[in-house]
């Protein structure tokens, strides 16, 4: 192999203590096209956004071309040839293409500060050529497609030299003749010294396109080498091989013959969603697994009626819910605590007090006037506050910004369990909580279980699903793929299903 | 919607002018002789002059409520120097002067301290106000001849204001569709972060546009002073809705990122004068005025609202999958 064209030398990063990096190194050849996999949150992002000038790591380093490279911005990064090909485009839309690509340096005509645009037209048909995007210069953006606007995106990041350039999820939006083209162009390049660094949950476009993967799981590089010497089930078990710790409580599961409480029959949501069916029983805890964009939250948002459908119907202790929207879906017994804790679910400058009977303020208004009844108001808030066990330091009156996400998500969990739900949505419950909190959240959803509630938990962490359901339902592209029962739970057959591989029979 | 549907949406205030032209002549003929088309392209310069200045605002998704009120100022302090003896030159200067101030001011707190534009300049609308009434002394000024002569000389027989406001166009268009500033303000105001990201200097963009907002309504002021003569204690009123009307009739979006000065604010400008007039030859009750045009102004909101939601839906449905 060829001396080193992009080198990381054990990059550790930390955001409030929490170590999200921990000492990464490798490094890969100029031309060179590198997969980097990982499960959700095992530290892909953060490192990228260190190689994009985004974050600065807190100790190692990196060497770019042999020399040292320390971006202090994106535009640095730019100027040091790192171009970065996010998600979600960064282009703008009611521009042209030839503007997109020029609008920090136009080509002025000579003496004037006009735009020459008969050169800007000159220049982009160039690139436009290069990536193979048939379009006129002067159309604006917003007609092209998703894999259109990538190329121009590309030809954007050739336009400034770029020597690496990284891509971020590309293929998701794509059709597969996109995609083939996305990777024909990307071979195209590559004699010319450019340097990919692809960053895919989609195994299969990882092992087409590089010659070299790595893999990381809880930010740390467990696996490093050629593309042959893996496969991809060596993959699945190097981004998953973890042991479960005993942070779950014992689950008894519960009989399937109880009662259905929540029943969704072909719901289906504009291309998000297509003809999902699933049941939920008394004291069942049912998960959804699934990658980031899978659709899950949506699922939840659609059951709610947050969304709208185009097809299908949800059945709620018994009564089809028509019109479908979040007040049907509160008066028949629903809760949905959103993956959004700050900006959905928790007024944060409101109290502790305020944001816990926010839900429940008809239940205790007096028939007159709809004076509210503070007695019985705060008797309520006082007695959830001992269920959910919010901190006993925190007075009713503190905003609840200044507690800690494990409070502010008990606070929100507890605001809708005063209204007495039978099935609660529970999207990512404990994301951004740390540890202690999160054991006494599973106590909390177990509880509300074996109360005789319904529940329907949405998850990134499959150990957490593991550890906690009675069944696992797995979304990819917007299906159910596969259902597991207690019994048959899998990391990795789990994992397989959620990437959308072939399962084995 | 069909394939027609975002054409006719954007076509519609060039059809609803030439409908009320038509109908307006239909009921009185003396409405399409040439002297009054010219009189109503002369009318809309001065409202159409402070649309071209709003239209660079709303592009970058704000909004200048204190247009109306720097022209009173700019009057005022016109009214009080020519009544003392200044001379016209320096007049015009002060009238420049005190405007830039104003838009200055507009600018440094929205875009230094951050707060909405609506705020920021709804308080100097009423700031703008109370500086002239205190000025005038609440009383009406009448201006020397000179200045009349500006609002009724002609050039090649077409009267000086309508020329200004031709020029202006003309410059604006240049500028917005054919000069980097022109296309960063359209950046900007599609997405303040991605031309942040993309290294345009946002804050300049920003201040620049807010004091050419400024700029224009010292002509619309002197234009306007022109053809009345007085400086009345109501001059300039209510001409931001009328300018914001016109600017979004022209395809200006209140969300930023869209509109044009050729044919837009031109045909937007048009329209709300020749409603106006036309109500005028055709002797309609002065009192149903502003019922009719705040009518066409609920319009061009709805118009833009529907359009918006159009688009933004199209965008959707195409890159739904790519949000996340």
């Amino acid at each position: 192999m060829s001396a080193p064209f992009v080198e990381f030398v054990g990059i550790e990063k930390a955001f409030f203590g929490v170590p999200i990096l921990r000492g990464i190194s490798f490094d890969l050849p100029a031309g060179g096209a590198l997969g980097l996999v990982g499960e959700n949150g095992a530290g892909k992002s953060t490192l990228m956004n260190i190689f994009g000038g985004n974050l600065a790591p807190d100790r190692g380093h990196m060497r770019l071309a042999g020399r040292e490279y320390t971006p202090a911005t994106p535009r640095d990064a730019e100027r040091n040839g790192v171009a970065f090909i996010h998600q979600e485009l960064n282009l703008f839309p009611n521009l042209s293409i030839g503007e997109n690509l020029f609008l920090t340096r136009f080509p002025s005509q000579r003496g004037t500060s006009l735009i020459d645009y008969s050169r800007l037209n000159e220049l982009t048909v160039k690139l436009l050529e290069e990536v193979g995007l048939a379009a006129l210069p002067g159309q604006s953006v917003e007609t092209l497609s998703t894999g259109e606007r990538q190329l121009v995106e590309i030809a954007k990041a050739l336009s400034t030299d770029a020597r690496v350039i990284i891509f971020d999820e590309p293929t998701t939006s794509l059709s597969r003749s996109e995609t083939e083209r996305l990777f024909a162009l990307i071979a195209r390049l590559r004699p010319r010294g450019i340097a990919f660094i692809y960053i895919s949950h989609t195994l299969a476009d990882v092992f087409q396109l590089c010659q070299q993967i790595v893999v990381l799981r809880d930010g740390a590089v467990v696996g490093d080498g050629p593309a042959h010497s893996f496969t991809e089930s060596k993959l699945i078990s190097l981004m998953v091989g973890r042991e479960i710790n005993r942070l779950f409580p014992e689950r008894n599961p519960t009989s399937r013959l109880a009662e259905p409480l929540l029943q969704v029959r072909g719901l289906s949501c504009c291309g998000k969603l297509q003809d999902i069916s699933l049941t939920i029983h008394r004291g069942e805890i049912v998960g959804l697994a699934g990658l980031m964009g899978a659709g899950r939250s949506e699922l939840a948002r659609s059951i709610f009626g947050l969304d709208p459908r185009t097809s299908g119907e949800v059945i709620l202790n018994d009564r089809r819910l028509k019109p479908l929207n979040p007040r049907a879906a509160i008066r028949n017994g629903a809760a949905f605590l959103t993956e959004n804790r700050g900006s959905e679910g928790l007024c944060l400058q409101l109290s502790v007090a305020d944001n816990l009977s926010l839900a429940c303020l008809p239940r205790h208004s007096r028939p007159v006037l709809k004076r509210l009844n503070f007695e019985t108001l705060r008797a309520a808030v006082e007695r959830i506050r001992a269920v959910v066990r919010v901190d006993s330091k925190a007075s009713n009156e503190q905003p609840v910004r200044t507690l800690s996400g494990g409070n502010q998500q008990k606070i929100v969990l507890g605001k809708w369990l005063l209204n007495e739900p039978r099935v609660l949505l529970l999207d990512e419950p404990t994301r951004g909580i740390d540890v202690g909190a999160k054991s006494e959240i599973y106590r909390l959803i177990l509880d509300l279980a074996a109360k005789g509630n319904g529940i329907l938990l949405i998850s990134s962490e499959i150990e957490e699903l593991i550890g906690l359901c009675d069944r696992i339902l797995v979304l990819s592209r917007g299906r159910i793929v596969r259902e597991f029962a207690r019994d048959q739970f899998h990391r990795e057959e789990i994992l397989r299903a959620a990437l959308g591989s072939a399962a084995p029979a | 919607m069909t394939r027609v549907g975002p054409k006719i949406l954007k076509g519609a205030p060039l059809l609803i002018l030439t409908a009320l032209v038509l109908f307006f002549g239909v009921w009185n003929t003396r409405f399409l002789e040439p002297r009054n088309l010219l009189n109503i392209i002369a009318q809309a310069s001065s409202t159409g002059i402070l649309a071209i200045g709003m239209t660079f605002v709303l592009l970058t998704a704000g909004v200048d409520l204190s247009v109306g009120a720097m022209m009173f100022v700019a009057a005022a302090v016109a009214g009080k120097l020519a009544l003392a003896g200044v001379s016209m030159p320096l007049v015009l200067l002060a009238m420049l002067a005190i405007t830039l101030l104003f838009a200055a001011f507009n600018a440094l707190f929205i875009v230094h301290v951050l707060v909405a534009p609506f705020i920021v300049t709804l308080a100097t609308l009423f700031i703008g106000r109370g500086v002239g009434l205190f000025i005038t002394q609440t009383r009406a000024i009448n201006l020397p001849e000179v200045f009349l002569t500006f609002g009724s000389a002609r050039m090649l027989g077409v009267p000086l204001p309508a020329c200004l406001f031709a020029a202006l166009l003309v410059l604006a268009h240049v500028i917005l569709t054919r000069t980097p500033f022109g296309r960063e303000c359209f950046a900007l105001g599609h997405s303040l972060e991605a031309a942040r990201k993309a290294g345009i200097c946002c804050e300049k963009r920003l201040f620049q546009v807010y004091l050419i907002s400024g700029l224009c309504a010292v002509f619309a002021s002197v234009i306007t002073l022109g053809q009345l003569g007085a400086v009345s204690p109501k001059f300039g009123e209510q001409k931001e809705f009328a300018a914001i009307a016109a600017a979004v009739l022209g395809g200006a979006s209140l969300f930023g990122g869209r509109g044009n000065i050729l044919p837009g604010t031109l045909v937007g400008s048009l329209l709300i004068q020749t409603i106006e007039n036309g109500l005028v030859v055709t002797n309609a009750d002065p009192y149903l005025y502003p019922m009719v045009i705040s009518g066409v102004i609920f319009l061009a909101v709805l118009l833009e609202t529907v359009r918006n939601r159009y688009i933004r839906s199209n965008d959707q449905h195409r890159f739904s999958s790519s949000r996340r």
